[in-house]
């Protein structure tokens, strides 16, 4: 059974299609990659599976559990984690505390213990933050540990997203253009922190625009046009796929 | 805790022991405990707009109902001080508990709204209910007894504020410096973020409101027995609006800036006094210099200047 099944996914906002129609399977352990023209649908599809949207029907099952219309907190007890186009970072804090407030769901929450400093609370978040400072330096961030995040910059602050989506331990992680407005030589790094972390076991998905760091990562690809299933595959066979062709380049005759 | 938030404490100790020895009458020691009531309630309205990001424009009810309890139940119904507070801070999180809930599973800021108009029906509901409150004209509140030991000198008013206030300042900070500080904080910086983060946005924006409420409330009470009266005014909606100007004034996101709000608001209308009829418009003009020129904040904005975040 595949890790996260997608069966006939459609929302439709107003009477704009989003998405229509969408089945796809993901294995666990893979990279997988969502690709497309500008407006294909692609975030959409993240926003669906990670609970930001409610599907207008369809159903999305993880390990065969069904999943939609979950909220996101819900989809992260569940080891779903994602990183955002348009960063969301919290700028009102440090960069170190953006990572540690990944580990959320694995901490101790308790309000009276927090305010009276319990020992025990003090002690976990002592370990979380080497914890956090650790998954900084896996990500390239070793030298912004104590940064404030509102100081950093968008390349930088593209893999402190990583890190904090890491720091819940996470089964499946969706990348939402990792690369995007990074320069050639964040693009390669960032191409190589996405091996490192499929290789780590987390099952990754994809939404990129790089195409050579698509076809370089991706076991799986999965194209959209309009809302629509283009074509799905391995590298090879998606940019075999006429349809795939017309729809990048146009169609000729 | 940072190192600059334990040097804040130590110095607010170090103030708030040396203050009694060296205040020169009684007109003064009661401003010292009138700023340190102030303090502790707009400590914890600052938790709900500075580190969480809601507003409540009714912070002034859930100090009437706090108030209130404390006069009204030893007086009709012969209870305990203690237990009265008790009972006015538990009413007060059942309140603000049930108007905060269906309002956080809305999007957008409508509890500035719900809590403006929660705060009216209160004061409302005290001016009207005068078999029970006296009305308008108030009622007078019994001594506070802790141990058989009544408190009744403005000295041990102080010391009894004084140690409260250390305490909030104290289990402020560390509340901010743990998951559920982290997870407030980060409600506030980006919703969604911390939703895919796991973090319950509803419920702990709830959390927070009931504590700050809960906040408001006790110093309600401690404010009825210091005075030893209450009239509706504790709970009008001016004094809202003059809670969440301390916390403007002196920081959002800051404690200590707390604190510095609530010493010039409480103290400036007094220094004003002198102006004879232009303090309100003087008032306001430091008020309007401060948004203009320090827009984050006394102690923010200070803090930022000298390189020591807080």
């Amino acid at each position: 059974m595949a890790l996260l099944e997608v069966k006939d996914l459609s929302i439709h906002f107003g009477g704009v299609k989003a998405v229509q129609n969408v089945s796809f399977n993901i294995d666990a352990g893979i990279v997988y990659a969502v690709i497309g023209p500008n407006g294909a649908g692609k975030t959409t599809l993240f926003n669906l599976i990670t609970g930001v949207y409610k599907p207008t029907t369809g159903e999305i099952r993880l390990d065969g559990e069904p999943i939609q219309g979950k909220s996101p907190n819900e989809l992260a007890e569940r080891g779903v984690a994602r990183t955002f186009q348009n960063l969301q970072i919290c700028m009102n804090m440090s960069a170190i505390e953006n990572v540690m407030v990944g580990a959320h769901l694995r901490l101790d929450r308790n309000l009276f213990k927090a305010a009276l400093r319990w020992p025990s609370l003090r002690a976990h978040d002592r370990e979380l933050r080497q914890e956090a400072a650790e998954l900084m330096a896996f990500v390239g961030l070793g030298a912004y540990t104590n940064a404030r995040a509102d100081t950093m910059s968008y390349g930088v602050l593209k893999r402190l997203e990583i890190a904090r989506a890491l720091a819940m331990k996470p089964r499946m992680i969706f990348l939402d253009e990792p690369a995007a407005g990074l320069n050639p030589k964040e693009t390669i790094e960032v191409d190589q922190l996405v091996r490192k972390v499929a290789d780590s076991g987390v099952t990754v998905v994809l939404v990129e625009h790089d195409m050579k760091m698509v076809m370089n990562l991706s076991d799986r690809i999965l194209v959209l046009d309009y809302g629509k299933k283009l074509a799905e595959g391995t590298g090879a066979e998606v940019r075999k796929n006429p349809d795939v062709i017309a729809a990048y380049l146009g169609a000729h005759g | 805790m940072q190192r600059s938030s334990y040097i804040g404490l130590g110095l607010l100790m170090a103030v708030l022991l040396v203050l009694p020895w060296v205040v020169p009458n009684s007109y003064y020691m009661d401003l010292a405990i009138r700023i340190g009531i102030n303090a502790i309630i707009v400590i914890g309205l600052n938790l709900l707009i500075g580190f969480a990001g809601q507003i409540s424009l009714g912070h002034a009810g859930f100090l009437g109902i706090g108030a209130y309890a404390s006069a009204v139940l030893p007086t009709h119904f012969g209870w305990h001080p203690l237990l009265a507070m008790a009972a006015g801070a538990a009413a007060t999180a059942v309140i603000a508990a049930v108007v905060a809930r269906p309002i956080f599973k809305l999007k957008g800021n409508y509890l500035a709204m719900a809590t403006l108009g929660l705060g009216i029906i209160i004061n409302i509901v005290l001016r009207n209910e005068a078999q029970w409150t006296g009305g308008p004209d108030g009622m007078p509140v019994p001594a506070m007894a802790l141990f058989g030991f009544e408190l009744s000198t403005d000295r041990h008013w102080y010391w009894v504020v004084a140690a409260m206030l250390t305490f909030s300042v104290w289990a402020s900070l560390n509340m901010i410096d743990s998951p559920f500080g982290r997870a407030l904080r980060a409600l506030h910086g980006s919703e969604v973020a911390a939703q895919v983060v796991g973090v319950n946005i509803v419920r702990y924006k709830v959390t927070i409101f009931v504590m700050s409420a809960v906040f408001a409330s006790i110093m309600g009470s401690v404010t009825a027995h210091y005075m030893a009266f209450v009239t509706p005014n504790f709970a009008d909606f001016f004094h809202s609006v003059e809670l969440v100007t301390m916390v403007v004034v002196g920081g959002m996101a800051s404690v200590f800036g707390s604190i510095i709000g609530a010493v010039l608001l409480t103290a400036l209308p007094q220094a004003l006094a002198t102006f004879e009829g232009w303090e309100t418009v003087v008032f306001g003009a430091v008020l309007m210099l401060c948004m203009i020129f320090l827009p984050k904040g006394l102690v923010p904005t200070l803090a930022a200047k000298f390189g020591k975040g807080e």
